[in-house]
């Protein structure tokens, strides 16, 4: 091998001594095939328009949301997992619950960032509990589904920052109550029905449990909630 | 030929020998596709045995086989092709390193996964079960009670635990200026679970109580459901003499069971006192300080700490005039609620 290194130093001092007539068909046969290989992996999303896949992606995370808002028993949101539609959501929930609740410019940081690490770090807490408890889903799935069901709490913030329009009563209070907890438990539901079915029968309760509380937390952040004046 | 295959044969890492092969770049897939017809069995054999690796080693030990041989001929023409192909090499190396680096991660946490998986082997019923059970101490201490190593009840507690933390937090309008509600809930539980346990752990070693790291986990894991249960209930209902009947009743239960296990586990009288006596200490004052750092107490010691700056609005204790007293105030209840229920 030493030889061979060394014999192939100095190939690249004498360029200009080619003989290039007999080696251009064999190039050719070789890098066409090579060439349209990769054509052909990505012509399908290389030709169309931006906004086509763009619409196609979006596209998708509804279907993923319309999924979460009615769960009945489908792998859609397992099966092409992606991680838009929690961002979105994740973000939508952080910067509504943080533009609100800033008494001071310092306070407001914080807020977000808590938000943030709260569910995406209580998501991986519940995935890895999951795993242990020996779940046959995949990690990123687990993360989808979980991020997606955070769609009804997301909706509940977004009608409580209504109701707080018209001003916090006893009787704002009793309808933010009843939005919250309905997410809460639709949250709770949806993510059990598509988790469910990958965990073993009898451990079902272990799993639904830090669900719920991550679900809970979420929704009691939502509900003690009021913006500043 | 013969010498370099003397050579990859007897070398412990043969594939490092390709990938130095690869910067160098002698030459590239054109010529070595040439090159394949007029080569002798030998380098097929070689091809055949590597086929079962990477595409992008397959590759490159072709082009080893074609350097090996055709250096003298074709010695320019590799030259050109190198050049092209050089940089392609070191791109799909440099693919293939990553991925490789990344697999051998994801692998890695696999790994540990099914290392820690028969920790969190449990029932419903059992953990149901060990939770009932944290609260009731059994009067057995002549011979060793058993403790499960399980880590599921202790974790979720843990997180039961930073929840309620975290809404006492809220609740009480707890600022803490550097850093956030999150992260200080997270740091308490779990700095309490951990540092206790391997604290409780390192005194057991020195007094020989025979507990496992394992086993102290867990025990001090389900002690907290106590914990949980008092600060779930005192952080709603605001009555200083319910949460001393709470943290004396439901407190005490959960230390007397730890208590109970590691006297059963310890021998001799001074060892048996200094575990349990530290344990319990540290249990019992850790309810006591979680109930009233998260209380209404915190923001106004901290006020005090920042000193002058002061925000315009600030919120001063409850029923405490003084951050000063706060502490003499809390040992006076505590003693005085001691003497009542004696």
């Amino acid at each position: 091998m030493a030889e061979v290194e060394e014999s192939s130093k100095p190939l690249f001092a004498g360029l200009s001594d080619i003989s290039i007539s007999e080696d251009i068909p064999v190039e050719g046969d070789i890098s066409v095939p090579l060439g349209s290989q990769n054509a052909d992996n990505d012509l399908s999303t290389l030709d169309e328009p931006v906004k086509d896949t763009i619409l196609r992606d979006l596209r998708a995370i509804g279907q993923k949301f319309v999924h979460v808002m009615y769960p009945k028993k489908s792998s859609a949101l397992l099966r092409d997992w992606d991680l838009w539609g929690p961002l979105i959501l994740c973000v939508t929930l952080a910067l509504m619950l943080q533009s609100g609740s800033a008494d001071s410019e310092e306070d407001g940081r914080p807020q977000f960032a808590e938000v943030f690490v709260i569910i995406w770090f209580g998501s991986v807490i519940i995935t890895l509990n999951s795993k242990l408890l020996g779940g046959t889903i995949s990690f990123f799935q687990s993360l989808c589904v979980l991020g997606y069901c955070i769609l009804p709490l997301t909706v509940a913030m977004i009608v409580c920052r209504i109701v707080l329009l018209g001003g916090s009563g006893i009787i704002g209070f009793a309808v933010r109550l009843i939005v919250v907890t309905a997410s809460f438990s639709w949250s709770t539901f949806a993510s059990t029905a598509f988790l469910a079915d990958s965990q073993p029968a009898n451990r079902k309760a272990l799993v639904v449990y830090p669900v719920f509380l991550f679900y809970f937390v979420i929704g009691w952040m939502i509900l003690t909630f009021s913006p500043s004046h | 030929m013969s010498a370099s295959q003397g050579s990859k044969n007897t070398n412990t890492e043969p594939w490092g020998g390709f990938d130095d092969n690869i910067i160098q770049g002698g030459g590239s897939a054109v010529v070595d596709m040439e090159n394949m017809d007029d080569t002798s069995g030998s380098s097929f054999e070689d091809m055949g045995e590597m086929h079962q690796r990477m595409k992008e080693e397959e590759e490159v030990t072709e082009e080893a086989a074609a350097t090996e041989e055709d250096t003298g001929e074709y010695g320019e023409f590799l030259g050109m092709k190198g050049l092209k192909g050089q940089l392609g090499r070191q791109v799909a190396d440099e693919v293939w390193q990553a991925g490789k680096r990344q697999a051998s991660k994801a692998f890695n946490l696999y790994a540990n996964i099914d290392i820690l998986r028969p920790y969190f082997d449990v029932e419903p019923i059992q953990v149901r079960n060990r939770l009932v059970e944290s609260l009731i101490p059994v009067r057995m201490i002549n011979f060793p009670q058993k403790v499960a190593g399980e880590l599921y009840g202790p974790m979720m507690l843990v997180f039961s635990l930073v929840a309620i933390l975290l809404h006492g937090m809220k609740t009480s309008g707890t600022v803490i200026r550097e850093g956030t509600l999150m992260g200080t809930a997270i740091g308490t539980c779990f700095g309490y679970w951990l540092g206790v346990s391997s604290f409780i752990y390192f005194l057991a070693y020195l007094c020989n109580a025979q507990i496992t790291m394992l086993q102290m986990l867990s025990l001090l894991g389900y002690g907290l459901f106590g914990h949980c249960v008092v600060l779930f209930i005192t952080y709603n209902v605001h009555f200083h003499s319910l949460f001393y009947i709470l943290w004396l009743v439901i407190g005490g239960l959960s230390t007397l069971r730890m208590v109970a296990v590691l006297i059963s586990r310890a021998v001799g009288q001074t060892p048996r006192l200094i575990l349990c006596g530290t344990l319990a200490a540290l249990h019992m004052l850790f309810l006591l300080y979680l109930h009233f750092a998260y209380h209404k107490l915190v923001e106004g010691i901290l006020d005090t700490l920042e000193g002058p700056n002061i925000p315009p609005i600030q919120r001063v204790a409850r029923d405490v005039p003084v951050v000063a007293n706060a502490v003499l105030n809390a040992t006076i209840n505590s003693i005085a609620a001691i003497v009542q229920s004696q």
